[in-house]
This record gives C-alpha cells, sequence and structure tokens, in this order.
C-alpha cells in the first residue's frame, strides 16, 4: 500500500530540504533583494511569500513540461517569458483585489521575474525532473523562502512598530506605560539585512554542516 | 543642470540600489569574493543600466503609457498597454545584454575577457529590472533625466559592491565564529553599510 502513497520518500525530501539543510534564502542564496525589502510588515511578506508560491510552483510545472523542446542556448529567454506572464497575472490580480498591498509592494511585484529564486529553480530543477517532481521542489523552496520572509517581518514589525498584521500588540499588553519605547531602526532598509545575518548565524550553529569552510 | 546633477548624487548615495533597496544582492553576494571580480561586475552593471533604462524610457512614453500610441493615429488615444510593461521591459534588457556581449566581444576583447561571465548574468540582476521599473515609477520628464538616473544608479551599485569586496578581502584574516563565517558576516557587513549609507538621507537637494 505504501508505495502507492501520495509522496513517496524521496518526494518528502523535496519538500523538506528546502525549509531547514536547503534553504533559498539562507543556503543557495538565492531571492535575497526581494525577501529583505518588504519585510518591514507582515502583510507585505505575506503577500510575497504568497506570490512567489504561486509564480514558481505554476512556473516550475510549465518549464518541466516544456523540458524536452526548450533549445538550451535560448533557454534564458524562454524562462523570462514564462516568469513575466504569469508575474503579470499576479501583478493584475494583486491590484483588483488587494490594491493597498500592491501599493506597498510598488516595484517589488515585477521584480518577482528577476528574482533569483524563480530563475535558479529553473535551470537546476524543472529542466531536468517531470512536472510532478517540479511541482513539489516549487513548493518546498517557496515554503523555504516565505518562512525567512515571514520570520523576518514578525521581529522587525513587533520590535519596529509595536504591532503584529496591523494589530497593536505591545500597546494592548500595556507595555508601553512601562517605558517601553518602539525602536525605529528596526523599519530601517540596514536592520533586514543584519536580522537575516543573525538568522544564519542561529541556523548554522544548530546545523553544523552547513558551516562554510574558512 | 543642477537638476541633472541632483539626480545623479540622489541615485548615487541617497537611493543607493544596494543599501536602500536591496537590488542586484544575489551578484552582489556571490560575485564580491575579491576586489578585481567586483570591479568587473561594477563595471558591467553601469554600462548596461546607462544603456537599457533610456531604451526603456522611449518605450514606456512612446508605446506603453496610456495614450502614449497618439503619435502613430489621435484613434489610439485610450489605448494603455501599460500592463505589458514587465515584459517588454526584460525583453529590452536580455536583448541588449545579448546585443552588448556580442559588441564587447568583437570590438573590444580585452574588456570582453574581463567581464567576460559577468555580462550575461547581468540580464537577471534585479538592478537592472529595478532600474527601469523606478524610472517608470518616478516618471522623469525627458531622456536625459533618465539616462542619468540610470548611470547614477549603476555608480552607486560600483560602490557598493568594490566596498563589500575589498572588505571581504581583509576579512579572511580576521577570526569570525565559524557559524557566522562566509554568508552571515556579510550580511551584517552589508548592514552595517547601509546604516552608514543612511546618514545621506539627511541631505536635501
Amino acid at each position: 500500500m505504501s508505495k502507492f502513497s501520495l509522496l513517496s520518500k524521496k518526494d518528502k525530501k523535496l519538500l523538506s530540504d528546502p525549509l531547514d539543510d536547503n534553504n533559498p534564502i539562507t543556503v543557495q542564496v538565492l531571492g535575497i533583494c526581494s525577501a529583505l525589502a518588504i519585510t518591514v510588515k507582515l502583510k507585505p511578506a505575506v503577500v510575497m511569500a504568497i506570490s512567489v508560491l504561486a509564480v514558481l510552483t505554476v512556473g516550475n510545472v510549465i518549464v518541466s513540461l516544456m523540458r524536452k523542446m526548450i533549445p538550451s542556448r535560448i533557454r534564458i529567454i524562454v524562462f523570462l517569458v514564462v516568469i513575466a506572464t504569469l508575474v503579470i497575472l499576479v501583478d493584475q490580480i494583486l491590484k483588483a483585489y488587494v490594491y493597498d498591498v500592491s501599493k506597498e509592494l510598488s516595484v517589488f511585484v515585477g521584480l518577482i521575474i528577476t528574482n533569483c529564486i524563480i530563475m535558479g529553480r529553473f535551470e537546476a530543477f524543472a529542466l531536468a525532473n517531470p512536472p510532478y517532481k517540479a511541482f513539489l521542489d516549487g513548493v518546498g523552496n517557496s515554503f523555504g523562502y516565505g518562512v525567512i520572509l515571514i520570520v523576518v517581518a514578525f521581529f522587525r514589525e513587533l520590535l519596529g512598530s509595536g504591532t503584529l498584521y496591523g494589530y497593536p500588540v505591545l500597546k494592548n499588553l500595556g507595555i508601553y506605560e512601562v517605558g517601553y519605547e518602539n525602536n525605529g531602526m528596526m523599519i530601517l532598509p540596514p536592520m533586514a539585512l543584519i536580522t537575516v545575518g543573525i538568522l544564519i548565524w542561529w541556523q548554522r550553529a544548530r546545523n553544523e554542516k552547513l558551516i562554510e569552510e574558512k | 543642470m543642477q537638476d541633472l546633477a541632483n539626480i545623479f548624487i540622489k541615485s548615487i548615495f541617497i537611493d543607493n540600489m544596494v543599501f536602500a533597496y536591496f537590488l542586484g544582492m544575489c551578484s552582489y553576494l556571490a560575485i564580491s569574493k575579491t576586489v578585481k571580480t567586483g570591479l568587473g561586475m561594477g563595471a558591467a552593471v553601469i554600462f548596461v543600466l546607462g544603456i537599457t533604462v533610456p531604451i526603456n524610457y522611449l518605450l514606456e512614453n512612446y508605446i506603453l503609457q496610456e495614450g502614449a500610441l497618439k503619435w502613430l493615429n489621435p484613434d489610439f488615444e485610450s489605448v494603455d498597454l501599460s500592463f505589458l510593461s514587465f515584459i517588454m521591459f526584460i525583453a529590452v534588457i536580455a536583448s541588449m545584454v545579448q546585443l552588448v556581449e556580442m559588441l564587447v566581444e568583437k570590438f573590444l576583447p580585452s574588456l570582453y575577457s574581463s567581464l567576460g561571465i559577468f555580462l550575461p548574468l547581468i540580464a537577471v540582476n534585479c538592478a537592472i529590472l529595478g532600474g527601469s521599473l523606478f524610472m517608470q515609477e518616478r516618471a522623469y520628464n525627458d531622456i536625459v533625466e533618465a539616462t542619468v538616473f540610470g548611470l547614477g544608479s549603476g555608480v552607486g551599485f560600483f560602490l557598493a559592491i568594490v566596498g563589500i569586496a575589498a572588505i571581504r578581502e581583509k576579512i579572511r584574516y580576521s577570526n569570525v565564529p565559524p557559524a557566522l563565517r562566509g554568508l552571515g558576516i556579510t550580511y551584517i557587513i552589508t548592514g552595517l553599510m547601509g546604516i552608514a549609507f543612511m546618514s545621506f538621507m539627511g541631505i536635501k537637494l
């Protein structure tokens, strides 16, 4: 019976690897540009994570279906066309349903096109694997990406503006009356880099095989 | 003239591509191990941004914007193609990069051998597409302003990548905690450099 289960052991690995051992942001160093810029608040980070999930999963399946037809010399252009089409769709949907978030993300929706995580997964995985595996890889990697995005945004919003998803947590807890003040530094762009740096530090201290050689 | 100087300085220091918007981070982190490669990458980015931003400016103003097709036929006044801008911009960038690569290979072989691998990489560098998208968002008045903005952003990226490469060359001799070695410390240094660059924000231009 287990032979016919939906996810074989290998498939499970495809899903779980990008969450830790092979995380797109902290290990593969892909897709950092957008990850850092939109993590001031949780809401745009969640929207971004979902957009990347949609584009990467669908794109991975499309490229995987076409993998035998794409001449390797012009594959980059083919990738760009697939990605750009999907991103235009996502952009129009965001504009139609969550206009305020779409304004906040501004150019970064467009920049999903050049988000290296998508190009990188197409090149490294979808081009050599069947659609179902590519689908799982897309889901796994976008979750790995989304997790980092949401963790970083969580700390930056909590410490920087004292809210979570727009909800004034710290105010309701009454922490301000004790004399606590928001750390305005966390809202500034450089703190995103330092937060990710600390995340990497924590991850590698825990998972020693990721430590780089000198 | 003063406006142009303002745009130039602003795009280098205040709206620095790397430190203020995190664009081009991937290549910034991957290609900053030595100053030499950093110089090559930085020069290539200045070059490509200086070419693609004005071209996309023309595209935006004569084809894509609402009513931009008026010059062709007054009936097209209500046509709005701006939803196509992503795909048009990226197509222009990818083909320009290819073209520039071929021209440089033919006429300047010594430059080609030093830029070599970086040119194709630039097509997927978010700083380039970001340059075009910011140009679209900020609606510059004419093509000269757009070009100056493109060049300025390129110079900003150049400064950032050469700076971090120099620091990374030196940091090899210091004792970084093992878990922070490599990627982690580079992030934190970039953050500190970003804080330094934030001091330019006070400048009113």
